[in-house]
């Protein structure tokens, strides 16, 4: 399967990510390359082979449902790019 | 007398124990060398010099008051994807370029509450994507062997930090070959645990089915020190193993008698550089003189290893590294027009390009339509991997092959292809899809550079693996050897 640029821009539309031009065009040759060593995968037969998530398929362990976090909300938010009165700034969303 | 920075962790370990050096003379020594050398070397991104002093002091007090550990007072220094608090954790990237951690890693906690000092952070490839260490937003580093070449990567910093004496332990990580390329062509000592071994709290997240902590030294005595302190339970890593932790200087002196080293015949066939093939057969010589003795087996699916790996860690890095959006931590964009904006600006001007292709991969084989086709077939392959890996080490006790095809490129070399890149680690990824222990030590050097050979061992096989490269080591000087010049 080859790319094309509209794709790479619709992959990086869905991954939020800018790209320029420039990096558009650059990118597209690359990924294309990558993904014809990826395609090497298609010469093995894998029927009936079960998908593994895990390589020691370890069960996932539960704990009680209890409060184990204290609140560090002005730890964490001291480093944010733009906090105020205990919350996160963005551009207006709703007008 | 040698001095003090060519003292291995363990002999530091011995000279504090003695008190015939204090955690202040070895902290000072180590501080001024990294004050000459890394302005060549580039291996650290942050040197913690007060921090690292005042702990020093502590130590010392610690040591003589009695409440000291066993390890009080020796140096260490993280690679900068483990979160330091209160300490810049850049993970190489630009979008964390001002981020304090709040928070301590489990590893570099479990280091403080030994006792050890921190140096510093260490330079790696952004987000630990990278063979050669060029990926860094804070400039590539330079093989002490020789400053025309890389060192490795991701943990290129870690490895050329140890190999040119600025520390004697360093963590790193290995997501497909992460800790042991970058030993092999350091000539350093670097083991990549158990999937689970190690809790990857704190960590910052590549591919977290794959992402494993660890460590790099000059010996394997070194790191056995070194994994006692780090491995173990947390909770707050659901996939951390509940498994005891042995100690792994106990067992460093077994007996190599009887014991069966497997060698994949696929590492070996004839695409194998001639002299790299040499450097492996004296390691095995070494083996067989020591009473192991050698069986072919077949590792039938490795070779697919690479392209399955190419969707899986891509994929897993696409949802981790959405998390980096500009709002809350990190990077953001100047004067954003709308949240769109601000998305698409604070990443794609904060992640650098190797980072953007894995993104764009990952979402790519994720996105509607191609599941199928890249992600479950990629899981698929990782079952064949694995099995492989099994039954080959049922007949064996570990498996032997080299760490990388070559002695370490010269910087600039393979930036341009990516794929030529990804390629560096044909030998060192499949042990992380099967989740194997898997360790690199010092082979014989081929034109005055570094090689490494490989160990693979069974599921929490760590001590297998420490114990047979320190009765190599204890019959060879390949891992003394030090680079000149620097």
């Amino acid at each position: 399967m080859s790319l094309t640029s509209d794709d790479v821009k619709r992959v990086a539309k869905l991954a939020r990510l800018g790209l320029t031009e420039a990096e558009t065009t650059e990118t597209l040759a690359q990924l294309n390359s990558i993904l014809e060593l990826v395609d090497q995968m298609q010469q093995i037969d894998t029927h009936g082979v079960a998908p593994l998530a895990h390589p020691l398929e370890l069960k996932q362990t539960l704990r009680a449902d209890a409060v184990t976090e204290t609140d560090q909300r002005e730890k964490f938010q001291a480093i944010a790019p733009q906090a105020d009165a205990g919350l996160y700034l963005v551009p207006r969303v709703v007008e | 007398m040698s001095q003090i920075t060519d003292l291995s962790f363990s002999e530091l370990k011995k000279a504090l124990g003695d008190r015939t050096l204090s955690s202040v003379d070895i902290t000072n020594a180590f501080l001024d060398r990294i004050e000459t050398l890394n302005p060549t070397l580039n291996a650290f991104i942050t040197i913690t010099h007060d921090e690292a002093m005042q702990a020093a002091k502590e130590a010392d007090a610690a040591i003589s008051n009695g409440t000291a550990t066993a390890y009080t007072g020796l140096p260490i220094a993280h690679k900068d994807l483990f979160c330091t608090d209160g300490t810049l954790t850049t993970c190489g990237s630009k979008i964390l370029s001002n981020f304090v951690a709040p928070y301590d890693a489990h590893v570099v906690s479990q280091c403080k509450n030994a006792g050890l000092v921190s140096l510093g952070k260490l330079n790696m490839d952004e987000f630990a994507m990278g063979s050669s260490n060029e990926n860094s937003y804070y400039g590539p580093v330079k093989n002490p062997w020789d400053t025309t070449r890389v060192p490795g990567g991701s943990s290129g910093g870690s490895a050329a930090a140890v190999a040119a004496q600025l520390t004697p332990l360093a963590t790193a990580t290995d997501t497909g070959g992460s800790i042991r390329q970058p030993a092999a062509f350091t000539g350093t000592s670097g083991l990549k645990p158990t999937y689970g071994r190690v809790s990857r709290f704190g960590m910052i997240a590549y591919a977290s089915s794959l992402d494993q902590g660890g460590l790099i030294a000059h010996t394997a005595e070194d790191v056995a020190h070194g994994l006692g302190l780090i491995a173990g339970h947390d909770s707050r890593d659901s996939t951390s193993a509940n498994q005891p932790v042995p100690d792994y200087t106990e067992t460093l002196n077994d007996s190599l008698k009887g014991k069966v080293i497997g060698i994949p015949k696929q590492f070996f066939d004839d695409r194998l550089d001639s002299r790299m093939h040499q450097a492996m057969n004296d390691v095995l010589e070494v083996f067989k003189s020591l009473g192991a003795t050698t069986i072919e087996v077949s590792l039938d699916h490795v070779a697919e290893a690479i392209p399955a790996y190419y969707v899986i860690a891509p994929a897993e890095a696409s949802a981790n590294l959405s998390r980096f959006d500009g709002v809350r931590f990190g990077y953001r964009a100047d004067s954003p027009a709308d949240l769109m904006d601000l998305y698409e600006r604070s990443r794609g001007e904060g992640f650098g390009s190797e980072v953007k292709r894995r993104i764009l991969i990952g979402t790519y084989a994720l996105s509607e339509g191609y599941y199928d086709a890249y992600y479950k077939k990629a899981q698929q392959i990782r079952r064949l991997i694995r099995d492989d890996f099994n039954r080959a080490l049922s007949s064996c006790d570990l498996l032997f092959g080299p760490t990388t095809p070559s002695t370490a490129f010269v910087l600039g070399e393979k930036t341009a292809d990516p794929v030529a890149m990804y390629l560096e680690d044909i030998y060192t990824v499949a042990t992380n899809m099967a989740g194997l222990p898997g360790g690199s030590f010092q082979a014989p050097l081929i034109d005055g550079l570094p090689t490494g050979y490989q160990l693979t061992g069974r599921a929490f096989g760590e001590s297998m693996i420490l114990n047979a490269a320190h009765q190599v080591q204890l019959a060879t000087d390949w891992h003394t050897l030090r680079p000149e010049g620097v």
